[in-house]
Parts: structure tokens; sequence; C-alpha cells
């Protein structure tokens, strides 16, 4: 049976390691035959491609649809201000003023219009990269300096990646809407956590919010530390999650990093315990 | 005319409220007649995003002719100015002593935003 599987690799917090862990966990799904894809949908600040090295191929701009008002037609009635729930849109005085960088594009005022005054552009937000790294098919999204409306990029990177039989999402650090966008609909998530009473805090957050999303996962501990092990085993019995991996604090590992290689070929037992977290992930989620 | 002004409360004795978007209420002075009302902006003081644009929206409805406040950010400034409400900033002591700027001519009128969006 050929697989058809997302799973997605999230933190409640910043630096656990998460990166390190999707990227090494690609290079795991190459090496098992499988026809794997990554996905950076951590677009304000990507960073897969510092160790997967991709050859991008393919570049293109992503948008969202804001109003354009055709005064002319306009009755001034202002039924656009009144839907829109995010003041990107509002009638004053004998004017319609739009602010673009406020617009999600959801449509609402042009459907609402009884005009037919609002008609759509599209503002550019970022860009979407793809290529190859190594037999995976890379695939990363770029949010413009400055740009707040991450959510639609993320979702143009999901799509942008429904092909692989076995994609790897980089979701974005915390528990906002970037977040929720880019674990909606994948089968399994995978929470990378440091064993520290902040971790573990930040770790209790992350799955608040797949449970209320209904989407089933595990944790994986990345630099394991004896002091503080028992903790993290404690809490994750407490909340009903498993650990699927604990990763020690390896020297080896974090200079891969710093140099921008990849710990699953540099480091022997680092490929071994990733290894073994494909093969529980498949297990798990495949049930 | 009309002028409204920012405020912490509701009568010419409150305190002006030094923000716009997130103000407790505009207390609405017809200058011809001395009659003023409180307008309430409860309902913007949550809002996640664009509260500026919609008091300036609110601040319009009641069609008034200026508008006193201690900062503006550069959407509602924008709202404003469509709106023709031209924007005085006044940000010391009572509704009543800052409208008594106002008549004395010692407020200029803005010509621009005086704060970043976040503010608003
Ligand atoms: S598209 Fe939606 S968010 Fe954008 S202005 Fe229209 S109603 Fe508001
Ligand atoms: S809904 Fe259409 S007609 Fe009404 S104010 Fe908005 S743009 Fe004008």
């Amino acid at each position: 049976m050929a697989l058809n599987l997302t799973i997605a690799v999230a933190s409640g917090k910043g630096g656990t390691g998460k990166t390190t862990v999707s990227a090494n966990l690609a290079c795991a799904a190459i090496e098992a035959g499988h026809n794997a894809a990554y996905l950076d949908c951590d677009v304000e600040e990507p960073n897969g491609h510092l160790f997967l090295k991709p050859r991008i191929s393919h570049i293109y701009p992503v948008g969202i649809p804001v109003p354009v008002v055709n005064e002319e037609k306009c009755t001034k009635c202002g039924a656009c201000g009144e839907i829109c729930q995010y003041s990107a849109i509002v009638k004053i005085s004998k004017t319609v003023l739009t602010f673009d960088n406020m617009c999600h594009g959801c449509g609402g005022c042009s459907l609402v219009c009884p005009a037919g005054a609002i008609t759509e552009k599209e503002r550019p937000i970022g860009v979407i990269e793809e290529g190859d790294a190594g037999g995976v098919s890379f695939i990363h999204g770029r949010l413009n300096i400055g740009e707040a409306m991450s959510p639609p990029l993320i979702k143009a990177v999901r799509k942008a990646g429904l092909h692989g039989n076995l994609t790897i999402v980089d979701v974005p650090p915390g528990t906002s809407c970037p977040v929720i966008a880019a674990v909606r609909g994948v089968d399994y998530v995978l929470l990378v956590t440091e064993p520290t009473p902040f971790g573990l805090n930040d770790l209790g957050l992350a799955l608040d919010m797949l449970r209320e999303l209904g989407i089933p996962g595990a944790v994986v501990i990345n630099r394991s530390d004896p002091e503080y092990n028992h903790l993290a085993h404690d809490f994750c019995r407490e909340r009903g999650v498993q650990i699927l991996a604990e990763i020690p604090d390896e020297r080896r590992v974090a200079e891969a990093y710093s140099v921008g290689e990849l710990a699953y070929y540099a480091v022997p037992g680092y490929r071994k315990i990733m290894q073994q977290l494909l093969t529980s992930v498949e297990r798990e989620a495949i049930g | 005319m009309k002028v409204a002004i920012t405020s912490q409360g509701k009568t010419l004795e409150s305190k002006v409220d030094t923000r716009f978007g997130r103000a407790g209420w505009f207390v609405v002075i017809d200058t011809n007649t001395g009659d003023y009302n409180a307008v309430s902006n409860e309902q913007n003081l949550n809002a996640k995003q664009g509260a500026g644009i919609q008091a300036a929206e609110q601040v319009s409805r009641q069609e008034v002719s200026a508008l006193i406040t201690g900062n503006c950010g550069p959407k509602a400034f924008r709202t404003l100015m469509a709106a023709g409400i031209k924007v005085y900033y006044g940000t010391e002591g009572t509704v009543a002593e800052v409208l008594e700027q106002f008549h004395n001519g010692t407020l200029s009128e803005a010509s621009d935003a005086n704060v970043d969006s976040h503010w608003v």
C-alpha cells in the first residue's frame, strides 16, 4: 500500500530544534524509499534551506485579493464596511476607504456590495520557492519584510506540497493563527520540546491547541537532559501523550547545526534515532 | 460647529484621554450653543485591529468638523481626513480646558499622524 501521510513538526516556542528534527526526518524518509516532501511553513523565518540546501527551480509570488472600489458605481451604502471584520474597508462621509494591509482577503465586501462596485486586485505578500534537496521535494514560503498576513502564504505552501507521499511540515513556533494554518488537515503532529520547566509549559499550550483541533500527535524530547527528563516523562504521562523519541544533547549535533550540516549524515547515533522516529510515526499515524 | 474631544469620562470636567482609537469617551460639543453629549467608545476598546478607523467613523457620524485628541495614528488620520474632520492635538487638563485652548487658537491644526499605527 502506498503511503500518503502528512506529518507536522511543531513546538510551543522557538529554538527547540524543530527545524533540525523536520529536516533530518525528511532525510530518513528519503533513505527509507519514500517520495518525501519538506514544507517550511515558518514563512517569517524559514531556515530549513540552510540544512537541506535545495536547488531552487521554481519561484512564484503569492498574494491575497484586496478590494478596489469603483467610486462611480458606489452608492455609499456602507454595507462593505459593516461586513468587514478587520476594518479594512470603511465608508466614511462621501467616500469609501480601503486599507490593503489590514485586509484578510475574505471577499466578504465584494459579495455584499449591492452596486457591484467592488473588484479585487492581488496584493503580493510573499513568494514560494520550490526545488530539490537530495531527493527531497523542497518547498518553502518567504513572507515579504514587514508583512503581517502570513496564513494565506502558509496555506499556499501546504497546497504546493500536496504531491509527496510522505510530507513533513515545518510549523512556525507558537500557538497562534499561522500555526493553525500550518497544521490544519495534517495526519499527525510531532511536538518538539526541551525537558525544562519552561519548555514543558509551552508544550502544554501546544497540546491544548492540538486537542482543540482534534489532531493526534506525540512528543519528541530534544536536548534531553538527565536532570530534567523525569519532569518531561511525568508531564507527558499526566497529559496522556506519548514520547516517541528522546534526542540527547550531543555536542556533535550542535556542531553540525552551527555549520549548516545535517546531523543525519554527520552523527551516526542521530541517524539511528531519526530512523526509529520515522518508523514510530508511521506506525502511530497509520494506526 | 461641532467638536469632539477624547475624554476619560462623560462630562466637561473629565480629563482628556490622550488615546484616540481606544479613548474611553468622545465628548461632542456644539460650539454655538455650548450643548454637549458624550459618546461611548467601549466597543472599540477591545478591537483587535482597526480601532482608530472605527473611532474615526464613530466621530464622523456625530457630524463634527474637528477632533481634539492626544495621539492619532496614520490610518485613523487618513479616515478623519476623508471625513473632512480637522485634527488638533491637545493633551493637558480637562475637556473644558482643552476646549478653551481650542477657542483661544492655541491648538494648531495637525497635518499628519503623530504616532505609529500600533498605537491606535
Ligand atoms: S476582503 Fe474581507 S477583509 Fe478584505 S476588506 Fe473585504 S471584507 Fe474586509
Ligand atoms: S457596499 Fe458597495 S456600494 Fe455600498 S459603500 Fe461599499 S462599495 Fe459602495
